[in-house]
């Protein structure tokens, strides 16, 4: 079994409104997965199905080869993004009834409270309460009571949001560092750049459709358009270029060099490959960048969408 | 331990450590008992001074003994004086007022024509004293004049009191229909308090658990329904510990302010009564008349009462608090509440008025009973009838009824509370929730 979770044709409706249309995935073990989609696609729809908030109005979910049931709960760990705790309520406190709604023991919930919080160098806040805490020190908890109960497949709801771009790395180590422990993750952001950071799968969700899912290196090969950034120094830049010009199709280029080169992008026809285009600029002057230009996983979430958007 | 038994461990926790909670339970039975005792004292000093009132009396039919004076009231007669004067006297001196009383033959202009005046606009019950002296003299008066025997009118003075049986051979008193009556009530009102305190305490940490947003974490470890009867459990637990502490304190404090100030609990509750009556009901009455009293309790069909008012207790504050859980659920913030208040408020009190308004003069009429079977105000209304003796296939009805109604009601309330704790924004029409009504899971 290399799939922890399946989800097959998960329709849910909420009164005349279809916030998920048939969607399937499937979820590779040992994974980040990436949940994307714009505002109101229906993550948050999905991710409540997983998490039994929701039933599904029609289709099955698979965690570990068994159909979702609550006996699963404490395999699963959620950090939704509208987050929060227990305002008045002490963070040893709330912690531990948290584990312990997830099933685990009084006793075996304060041994791994213990280790988390020396690990994020938190056992001072033990006995505050949540709204002594600024919103950046509630998130490190809110992360902990997510991960304690060491479930097998977690779901991080923009885990970055309120945190400083330092303890925005941390959490970043620890969730490769779970995934690299045996848990699966699925991550849902709008932050395309942790998406490229973290992500070896993802499932683009767009109108209650999903419109496009597997592995994000797969998916960038598929989108990949045969176009290369170059820069050249050479004195004469206007010859240069039109002398491109005439051989490919070039267009102007939005990154940066030293100032002095001639830099702008080149795509390439079916018949033309990346020497071709080599062997044409290194005799005009010194190649200084020369790299095919992939599709970020920002590119691809803006063309996959637009393309779709008549649905 | 059960997530259950979690959810109601934490809701406790959290509603007893609340510092109003802490404030409330130690505070009212001190400030209760402090009220009564101020209001005792007060009625006490009140009653110390005597107010002396002047009388003149041109018609010549009063005598000293007809102004006796009481405890409070003295009377001087000034009628040698006349009323100018008097009125200057009693302008510049330490009297209450002057009662002016002219010289009319005939009784029925005469008792409309007698005056009084005072300094400050006189108090009602030294008013009504006034009167009725002067309307007794008056009648007397006119019964003298229409040649009637006043001995014999007095002799014929006979005091009837009606001994009540019904057909199980129960004797019944007017004193144990009192006792009744205040048993009744008082559970009653006990209850709506209860509802209202406890069930908006529940909404309350509903809405707080939806404004905090931790919700969606609680909700994806536990069943929405789980939550919602740990929450219901919780604050009743914490209620009923509440009211333990209450009962607990005001019998010590109260035993240890009448030790102090040197009057019982008894003299405090009737306090309202004046002073005179209540002597006077000493006398007669004197130590026989607790014994009495006790008696007529112990004639209550009080296991029942007990049994019936834990039931009925229990099953209208569950079937309140539900409404008030989705009431929570269904808005983001507490001034929201206020449409969907109604709805919940009114059978509650609609319960009380019928009890107080219809149960205390009949309570078997057919209004009594078939509100002691609609659900929504059985507990209350029901609750005021058991004492009067309520049959077993009526209990049966009723307590069936409310039963259905209470499983009825929570899976309502559980529907609209699944839906409502994960929605945000747009408060939500009636038209909404009957929509909420029909998604699945």
């Amino acid at each position: 079994m290399n799939h922890l979770l399946e989800i097959n044709n998960v329709v849910k409706t909420y009164g005349d409104y279809t916030a998920l249309n048939n969607v399937s995935l499937q979820i590779p073990k040992g994974s980040v997965f990436g949940l994307l989609g714009p505002n109101g696609a229906g993550k948050t729809s999905l991710i409540r199905i997983i998490n039994q908030i929701t039933m599904p109005d029609s289709g099955t979910v698979f965690l570990d080869g068994e159909p979702l049931s609550p006996k699963h709960i404490a395999d699963i760990g959620y950090l939704p993004e509208e987050r929060g705790l227990y305002k008045s309520m002490k963070v040893g406190e709330q912690a531990l009834y948290l584990a312990q709604l997830k099933g685990l023991s009084k006793e075996e919930a304060k041994k791994r409270l213990k280790y988390w919080f020396e690990k994020f160098d938190i056992a001072s806040w033990w006995d505050k309460k949540i709204e002594e805490l600024s919103k950046g020190m509630a998130q490190k908890v809110q992360f902990i009571v997510t991960v304690m109960h060491q479930p097998k497949l977690l779901i991080f709801d923009e885990p970055f949001s309120g945190f400083d771009p330092i303890n925005a790395h941390l959490i970043a180590k620890e969730i490769l560092q779970l995934r690299d422990e045996g848990a699966t993750i699925i991550f849902s952001t709008h932050r395309m750049e942790s998406v490229e950071e973290l992500c070896d799968d993802i499932a683009l969700i767009h109108k209650s459709n999903k419109i496009l899912d597997g592995k994000l290196i797969d998916i960038k090969r598929k989108f990949r358009t045969n176009t290369f950034e170059i820069g050249i120094t050479t004195e004469h830049k206007e010859q240069v270029l039109q002398l491109m010009k005439e051989k490919f199709e070039v267009s102007p280029a939005d990154f940066k060099l030293f100032g002095d080169e001639l830099i702008c992008n080149v795509k390439l026809s079916n018949n033309q490959s990346s020497n071709d285009l080599l062997s044409v600029i290194s005799k005009q002057g010194e190649v200084r960048h020369f790299v095919e230009k992939i599709p970020s996983a920002n590119d691809i979430f803006i063309e996959a969408v637009s393309k779709n958007n008549s649905l | 331990m059960s997530k259950l038994q979690l959810i109601i461990k934490r809701e406790f926790i959290a509603k007893v450590r609340n510092k109003s909670f802490i404030v409330m339970t130690f505070l009212s039975p001190l400030i209760t008992v402090a009220m009564g005792a101020l209001v005792y004292f007060l009625m006490k000093k009140n009653d110390e001074k005597v107010k002396k009132i002047v009388y003149v009396d041109e018609s010549r039919l009063f005598s000293k003994e007809d102004f006796s004076d009481s405890k409070t009231v003295h009377f001087v007669d000034f009628s040698s004086m006349g009323i100018e004067e008097t009125k200057k006297r009693v302008e510049a001196g330490d009297y209450y007022g002057a009662l002016f009383i002219p010289a009319i033959d005939s009784l029925e202009i005469l008792a409309n024509s007698i005056e009084f005046y005072s300094k400050e606009s006189p108090g009602i019950s030294v008013m009504n004293a006034l009167e009725s002296k002067i309307e007794t003299k008056l009648r007397n008066s006119k019964l003298t004049n229409l040649g009637i025997d006043l001995d014999k009118i007095a002799s014929s003075k006979i005091k009837t009191d009606i001994k009540m049986f019904n057909f199980s051979g129960e004797e019944s008193s007017k004193l144990i229909n009192g006792l009744k009556i205040g048993f009744g009530a008082l559970s009653g009102y006990l209850l709506m308090m209860f509802v209202i305190i406890y069930g908006s305490s529940v909404m309350r940490s509903v809405i707080e658990e939806k404004t905090s947003r931790i919700i969606e974490i609680i909700v994806s470890s536990v069943k929405p329904f789980q939550l919602m009867m740990g929450k219901i459990i919780g604050n009743a637990s914490a209620g009923l510990l509440q009211f333990l502490i209450w009962g607990i304190l005001i019998f010590i404090i109260g035993t240890i302010t009448s030790s102090v100030f040197g009057f019982t609990m008894t003299e405090m509750q009737t306090s309202g009564i004046s002073a005179e009556q209540l002597e006077a009901a000493k006398q007669a009455a004197g130590a026989d008349k607790m014994q009495l009293v006790l008696q007529e309790i112990m004639r209550l069909p009080l296991l029942k009462m007990f049994v019936l008012f834990i039931f009925y207790f229990l099953g209208g504050y569950m079937l309140y608090s539900s409404l008030f859980a989705a009431v929570g659920a269904a808005v983001d913030n507490e001034t929201d509440t206020q449409q969907f208040m109604l709805p919940i408020m009114l059978p509650l009190i609609l319960g009380v008025y019928v009890g107080f308004a219809t149960v205390i003069n009949d309570p078997h009429g057919p209004i009594s009973v078939a509100f002691s079977y609609i659900p929504l105000t059985s507990p209350i209304v029901m609750l005021m009838r058991v004492p009067f003796g309520v049959s077993w296939m009526e209990l049966a009805i009723s307590m069936t009824l409310l039963v259905v109604t209470f499983v009825f009601m929570v899976w309502f309330a559980a529907k609209i509370y699944r839906v409502g704790i994960l929605m945000y924004g747009k408060k939500p029409t009636y038209k909404d929730l009957y929509k909420w009504l029909k998604y699945k899971g």
